[in-house]
């Protein structure tokens, strides 16, 4: 697998799981709502 | 007045949205348009089109269904009476979604029976058409049902009747809760499995490795829009009526972004998967990925099947392939049905058991067209239309109309009340000027697309039939449904309006 490809794919995962897991975080946090 | 069911949990409603935003589209379809335009470089498009529609739409439909709490009929209905037969366009364009969508999870359930014997064979293409299929000619030879396929549309159609009879909070929220981590672990464990064979990386590497020149071309950003707008399960009510059963303090915005982001990173492992395997498969019988991969349903039901076929641990890999697949369609499916089914109960006040066990009564005698031999092409006639012209302009009309002529405004207050993430001028001014550009560009150059090239080459009286035919038929049925439901909305509902 090329480097290119490589990064693609862990920027892919980063914005999408690590921004859920922060947006989880987050409600967790303020879990009233 | 009955009070209004809600969801148990937040994390009830979150799993619900996400199963239903998580459909087969995210396995089969993703993949292809990803490697098809541009590999790595469409998805800077794609987050793009996810941050400027997916996300402020998904915001705005929590926001109608939370703020107004009813069906999508009803909530339209209640922002303006003149405007009810876009809430109608936008259910009827689930309910037809329903009845084929249903169909496809049926054959997703026989394929996980299939699976613990692998009883697909090894010409996977020769199976699937012929001895599971029994396809026609094509069309407009309608041949006969094919009774394995309608078996399996009636359990379908009898579990989703199971899950919306128990209600929201019992049916679909346990189903959520139930389903959605299992499906998250059950792709997460074939993934581990996939990404160690030989030839993974080959695959991967077409996947992701970017063609840069790719973000310059126009189609690119068509197809990653495309793809955005119908995944996320929008712009046909789904959103709108999932949030109706949320309490009077939710946080909608962060809610809506921990749907979207879920339902991407979903496609990303499903992408991860596909591929592996797929690179694995071209690997062992010294192919290109162009040769052993395809597209849609011909993805899903051919060449994963054949792939697998090769793998070792085949069988567990079959099995829970086809079980993912199925859970995704069916927590889909629900939300489809449920859109119609809530409309039934706000609408004509029928209790939720009533209108659940009588529409999939109607669903599953619908839904018999699709099983029968020409059922597949009939499906992807119906599809091609229903997403190309049914959702789009379902989405136009309701942006449109929301953006330029209601109080947008008043939806930014209500969700600003009480979310993590203020909405602002960004989202104001993608509703109002950025969506409206694209969505019509996109009706306007899908229709442009069927008046030069009929769509896969049918017979024109095919398509007239199955796609223009149906489009045709919900616009005019919604508009009629409008002026018939006035008179007597006029006589019963007009206190609780006003």
């Amino acid at each position: 697998m090329s480097t290119p490809a490589i990064i693609f794919m862990i920027v892919a995962l980063v914005v999408t799981w690590g921004g859920a897991a922060l947006c989880i975080s987050i409600a967790i946090k303020n879990k009233s709502k | 007045m009955a009070t209004r069911e809600n969801w148990g949990s937040r994390t009830g409603f979150v799993l619900a949205a996400i199963g239903s935003a998580i459909g087969l589209g995210n396995i089969w379809r993703f993949p292809y348009i990803t490697y098809d335009n541009g590999g790595g470089a469409f998805l800077i498009p794609y987050f793009v089109a996810l941050f400027t529609a997916g996300i402020p739409i998904i915001i705005l439909e929590m926001a109608i269904g939370h703020r107004y709490k009813t069906s999508p009929v009803m909530a339209f209905m209640k922002m303006s009476k003149r405007v009810t037969w876009i809430g109608w366009f936008q259910v009827l364009v689930a309910f037809v979604i329903a009845m084929y969508y249903t169909v496809i999870v049926a054959w997703s359930l026989k394929f996980f029976t299939l699976a613990f014997t692998q009883g697909w064979g090894t010409n996977t293409k020769e199976f699937f058409y012929n001895d599971f299929l029994h396809t026609s000619a094509g069309p407009l030879s309608f041949g006969g049902v094919v009774p394995g396929l309608a078996i399996f549309a009636f359990i379908a159609w009898f579990l989703i009747w199971l899950t919306l009879f128990c209600g929201v909070k019992k049916g679909i929220e346990l189903i959520a809760k139930i389903f959605m981590p299992i499906l998250f672990v059950a792709i997460i464990v074939i993934l581990i499995k996939v990404v160690t064979l030989e030839g993974a990386g080959y695959g991967l590497d077409w996947l992701f490795k970017p063609r840069l020149d790719s973000i310059f071309n126009f189609s690119t950003w068509l197809a990653a829009y495309g793809q955005i707008f119908f995944s996320l399960s929008i712009c046909y009510g789904i959103m709108i009526a999932y949030s109706s059963y949320l309490p009077e303090k939710s946080d909608i915005t962060n809610n809506a972004i921990i749907t979207a982001l879920m339902n991407c990173g979903f496609s990303i492992l499903s992408a991860i998967l596909i591929f592996s395997v797929l690179g694995y498969a071209a690997t062992q019988s010294g192919k290109t990925i162009q040769d052993v991969a395809g597209a849609g349903i011909g993805l899903a039901f051919v060449s994963i099947p054949l792939a697998i076929n090769q793998m070792p641990f085949s069988k567990l890999v079959g099995v829970i392939f086809f079980f993912a697949l199925f859970v995704a369609g069916f927590t889909s499916i629900i939300s489809l049905v449920e859109v119609c089914c809530s409309t039934l109960i706000d609408k004509y006040k029928i209790n939720r058991k009533k209108a659940v066990t009588i529409f999939c009564l109607i669903g599953f005698a619908v839904s018999f067209v699709f099983t029968s031999q020409a059922g597949i092409f009939i499906l992807d006639i119906v599809d091609h239309f229903i997403n190309a012209f049914g959702i789009v302009v379902g989405g136009v009309l309701e942006i449109i109309f929301i953006s330029w002529f209601f109080k947008l405004d008043s939806f930014k207050q209500h969700i600003n009340k009480d979310s993590d993430f203020s909405v602002g001028h960004i989202w104001v001014f993608c509703l109002k000027y950025l969506m409206p550009v694209i969505l019509l560009y996109m009706a306007v150059g899908n229709l442009v697309q069927e008046i030069r090239v009929p769509y896969e080459n049918y017979a024109q009286a095919a398509l007239m039939t199955y796609g223009w035919g149906v489009v045709v038929v919900v616009l005019i049925l919604s508009v009629y449904l409008q002026l018939s439901g006035n008179k007597k909305l006029n006589k019963n509902e007009n206190k609780e309006i006003l």
